[in-house]
């Protein structure tokens, strides 16, 4: 397996993750895709640091994403319930309070 | 011969693109879930092909431990509302981000597919909790320290917003 593979198999991942969050309403669900999209770039920072094993450049950089992803799902949930305190759904098409 | 590091990829590969595809496409959110959590298991699983054994062990840790059981731990605290309905308005843009999204994916996957270079030789504690360990305490301290404050941020941060206001 060569590293072109690991690299279109996470572009796929992000696609994945992307189509979800834009074409679904429910807003638990856009935020697991945010994280496979976190989750495949982690795959890319990995596989290129396996090409150039000198340094641990590109595992340091996926330690970090991984930590950044876990700040962000606490505060995106927080958010989520925050906003269903205010409109008793998730739905995000409803979510237009500040266009008035 | 297939290497046994090809059969753990290729298994681990479509077992997170199964995962993704049912995190994306579940109708109930627990469903949803419990595809991420596929996902990231078998991602776990490919990081030890790539070398990286503490980013398999965190991911674990993290991602399966600590973020699905949060999204669990949420969509049991809504209950029923937690499901919302199928796809209905605004189908012309949502149509049109998805088959953007599918022209691009396909785009760069069909030619990142042939990008080849030969791997690396590695040291003997590439990825483990030594290397790993002395590249973040030597290399990257300034950053560690910075991403510990962020994460205290965000818990107080986490527990301002969602703190109820009625009292």
């Amino acid at each position: 397996m060569g590293v072109g593979t690991y690299l279109a198999l996470a572009s796929v991942l992000f696609g994945i993750g992307a189509a979800g969050f834009l074409t679904r309403r429910n807003m638990l669900i856009q935020l697991m895709s945010i994280e496979l999209m976190l989750n495949s770039v982690n795959v890319v920072l990995l596989a290129f640091n396996r090409v150039n094993p000198a340094n641990h450049d590109g595992q340091v950089f996926a330690f970090f994403v991984i930590a950044v992803a876990a700040a962000e799902a606490a505060v995106g949930l927080a958010i989520l319930i925050a906003y269903y305190r205010v409109k008793k759904t998730i739905d995000t098409d409803d979510a237009s309070l500040l266009k008035y | 011969m297939i290497s046994p590091g090809t059969i753990l990829f290729v298994t681990t590969a479509i077992f997170a693109m199964v995962g993704g595809l049912i995190t994306v496409s579940a109708r109930r959110p627990l469903r949803a879930a419990i595809g991420l959590l596929v996902h990231i298991v078998s991602l776990a699983g490919m990081f030890l092909t790539l070398d990286a054994q503490l980013l398999a062990a965190l991911q674990l840790l993290v991602y399966a431990g600590a973020v699905v059981v949060l999204f669990v731990f949420v969509i049991m605290l809504i209950g029923p509302a937690s499901e919302v309905g199928a796809i209905q308005g605004r189908l012309a843009s949502r149509a049109l981000s998805l088959a953007v999204t599918i022209a691009i994916v396909l785009a760069v996957s069909t030619s990142l597919a042939n990008f080849d270079r030969p791997w690396g030789a590695v040291s003997e504690d590439f990825g483990t909790v030594e290397g790993l360990g002395m590249a973040i305490y030597s290399e990257a301290l300034v950053p560690f320290e910075v991403i510990s404050i962020t994460l205290l941020v965000a818990i107080v941060g986490a527990v301002a917003i969602a703190r109820s206001r009625t009292e």
